[in-house]
């Protein structure tokens, strides 16, 4: 097996999942030479994924889709050639293989049949580069997002590969994570001089690493070229494909100034717990009115999401008190929102998930939209013109028959929204919205918001996004990192 | 999190091959399987309490992670004592329970005889890491790889469901679906975490083939499953215990196996 950076190329290239009609990706054309480091952009749904799957040799026999074409690593067919790519994806957490941090480290090493004596020095070399400096029986799911990024990255370091093949590396972290991943990476690929292939909508997180940039689109490569040229060049196509290009924010329209209606949601003294008994955080006040629009801030771990979640009304407050005011407490016995039913939540508090997985129920994503609806007993017509209407708002109409889990991430973040303000809820709470968005499902939420917040809803969102902040308008309230004594 | 609890490395045998403690359970659970009879059990359980104290496991014994094997013996016991077959003396009755002479020897023997085999079985596995099991369920006793890393991989994934489990449930009440039964809503989540569950683990298949795993090479280990003098010892004194227990039962004539 050659060592030193690898050679990829594909010839006419495309993939077709099995049992879907169009291909994910078809007609590419493509040569990288070794040591290349290749941004590749494309809209959401360009398969771009695919192909780095392929080039990874993940994507499966002929039972899981059917290729065309040749995808070629240093010459051979890229599914022969596992051990000369490595790749890492997007989901921190969701490709964790072993418990202890050393074990997950040497995984790679084992699976290509590295002789045992030589993985302890591979580990603690790949460790090394992406500056892991922890103990080797660290439990793996105590580590941060950008921590177990980087643990993935050494796994795939410890296989010596000739290619890397990152798939959206930072796109669930927060902006220490970010910078963390992406140095890891520039250190590894100047010590080694491997291959780079990098997703990533946006543009400027890896400008500074890559030298060339590829655009896929519907026909195969739709531009091909150094970094600065390509997106000088296709400026137009980029954006409308919802790349992120360095220094240009979406334009939005201004935000609504900040509400001015009755108090809706009051906090005082409340401390927060994920698990009963184990307070993440305490002596919080804060206050929402109609129309509000709340920004809660600050470092990774202070409980920011615990927060919203008991804002929402979905965990008990371990301490302290938060209670409903005027026209949110109407039509309620307590003011209390734990001790709401889940439907007297629909129309008061409604809550969007960082994760949009964990929020689908149902088949399909008009289901899905009727849902809420179906259980305040709306009126079929109604629900059918208010499920329509959002539908087509935030560009899922065409969606409408698809199982939800089946959209990408934009649109899977899309339809959670929908569903949450299909009630019509008096307070819209959001945690980390625009995580891995693009451009263009970004600057929809924006807007989106906006018109909500016109109409009177408050708008409470967990960001650690800045432009989010400010194009929205939004008060911040910053949980600082924790105090000695009081417990993270 | 992990499901089985966190092992603590300090634990004794820790570091023994969890393949030898395996092993180590086995003749004695087959033997108790085999026989009704008090003296075998009462004879394994005071040679096991010996051992495992002589051993270092005297503050795990009364430690609160066996308290479900203490409260479920005698509940195991109890039915024995109430429903199991009478004969002799019948000492008190209410419909079908009865108390007799033969229930209560019935009831003793059941106690003793879980006790025997369940305490040795939860204690050393208190001290086994599911990592160590699978490096020595792969290179001692010579499993599929494949096999041995997927079932890993699915209980490392177990232990993140927890945590779904729990995100599940806050939004089903978001959504307003909380309504309902407990049963009927228990059996609605457990679908959802099943679906949950079934996509992350084909996220975890690609991470892992990601990194070279179900290639066609032989595969290496970077840990070294040792099947040393310390693990032949563990399972001779294991096979001793029940050697010891059915010659003792043997010698009294209170052997009775369960087909006699």
């Amino acid at each position: 097996m050659p060592a030193g950076p690898a050679r990829i190329e594909a010839r006419g290239w495309g993939w077709r999942h099995a049992g879907r009609r169009r291909s994910a990706v078809r007609d590419v054309d493509l040569v990288i030479e070794p040591g290349e480091r290749v941004l590749l952009l494309g809209a959401s749904g360009s398969g771009k994924s695919t192909l780095l799957h392929g080039l990874a040799g993940v994507l499966g026999g002929s039972e899981e889709g059917e290729a065309s074409g040749r995808l070629l690593v240093d010459g051979r067919d890229a599914a022969d050639a596992r051990g000369r790519t490595g790749l890492v994806l997007q989901d921190p957490g969701a490709q964790l293989v072993m418990s202890r941090l050393g074990d997950d480290v040497a995984f790679g090493a084992e699976n290509l049949g590295v002789p045992p004596g030589e993985i302890a020095g591979r580990v603690r070399e790949a460790l090394d580069a992406v500056g892991l400096d922890l103990p080797l029986d660290r439990p793996t799911s105590a580590l941060s997002g950008g921590q177990q990024q980087r643990l993935a990255l050494a796994g795939v370091l410890a296989m010596r590969p000739g290619a890397l093949l990152l798939d959206e590396p930072t796109a669930n972290l927060d902006p220490d994570g970010v910078a963390e991943v992406r140095d890891a990476v520039a250190r590894v690929l100047d010590a080694t001089g491997a291959t780079l292939v990098v997703i990533e909508h946006r543009v400027d997180v890896w400008a500074s690493i890559v030298q060339r940039v590829v655009v896929l689109g519907d026909g195969g490569v739709l531009a091909d070229g150094p970094t600065e040229r390509v997106l000088a060049d296709e400026a137009g196509v980029l954006a409308a494909a919802g790349v992120w290009l360095p220094g240009r924010t979406p334009e939005t329209a201004p935000p609504p100034a900040a509400g001015t209606g009755p108090e809706l949601l009051v906090a005082e003294g409340l401390s927060v717990a994920r698990v009963a008994g184990q307070p993440l955080r305490g002596g919080i006040d804060l206050t929402v009115s109609a129309g509000d629009a709340l920004a809660i801030t600050g470092p990774n771990g202070v409980g920011k999401s615990t927060l919203a979640l008991t804002l929402a009304g979905l965990l008990r407050p371990d301490a302290g008190t938060l209670e409903a005011r005027g026209p949110l407490a109407a039509g309620v016995r307590h003011p209390e929102p734990i001790r709401w039913k889940p439907r007297d939540l629909l129309t008061r508090i409604g809550t969007v998930f960082q994760s949009p997985a964990h929020q689908f129920l149902r088949a399909t994503v008009r289901e899905e939209l009727e849902l809420g609806p179906r259980a305040l007993r709306q009126p079929p017509a109604e629900r059918e013109a208010r499920a329509e209407g959002i539908l087509e708002r935030l560009g899922l109409l065409r969606l409408a028959e698809a199982n939800p889990f089946t959209l990408s991430g934009g649109e899977q973040r899309r339809l959670s929204v929908a569903t949450a303000i299909a009630t019509a809820p008096q307070v819209l709470v959001l945690d980390e919205p625009t995580f891995g968005q693009d451009a263009n499902t970004w600057a929809v939420l924006v807007e989106l918001l906006a018109e909500l917040r016109a109409a009177g809803t408050s708008v409470v969102a967990v960001t650690h996004d800045r432009e989010f902040v400010r194009a929205t308008g939004s008060r911040e309230h910053r949980l600082a990192a924790a105090r000695s004594g009081v417990p993270a | 999190m992990s499901v089985i609890g966190a092992v603590r490395p300090d634990l004794p045998l820790a570091h023994v091959n969890p393949v030898a403690k395996l092993a180590a359970t086995l003749p004695l659970a087959i033997a108790l399987v085999l026989t009704l009879d008090p003296v075998s059990a009462a004879v394994a359980l005071v040679l096991e309490l010996l051992v495992l104290v002589a051993v270092g496991f005297g503050p795990l014994l009364r430690s609160k992670r066996l308290l479900p094997i203490w409260i479920a013996a005698p509940l195991t016991g109890l039915s024995m004592l109430l429903y199991g077959e009478a004969s002799g003396e019948v000492h008190w009755s209410f419909g079908l329970a009865a108390i007799s002479d033969g229930s209560i020897a019935i009831a003793l023997t059941t106690v003793l005889r879980v006790l025997a085999i369940a305490l040795p079985g939860v204690v050393l596995f208190l001290t086994i890491d599911p990592t160590d099991l699978a490096d020595g369920l792969a290179q001692t006793l010579r499993l599929p790889d494949r096999f041995v890393l997927g079932a890993l991989a699915a209980l490392r994934l177990a232990g993140g469901l927890v945590d779904d489990w729990r995100m599940l449930a806050l939004a089903r009440r978001a959504r307003g679906v909380a309504d309902g039964g407990p049963v009927v809503r228990f059996v609605r989540q457990a679908f959802a975490l099943l679906v949950l569950a079934v996509r992350r683990g084909g996220t975890l298949a690609t991470a892992m083939e990601g990194r070279g795993f179900g290639g066609s090479g032989e595969r290496t280990w970077a840990r070294t499953a040792h099947f040393g003098r310390v693990e032949w010892l563990v399972v001779a004194v294991g096979c001793a215990v029940a050697a010891l227990a059915v010659a003792v039962s043997v010698a009294v004539g209170s052997w009775n196996v369960i087909w006699a």
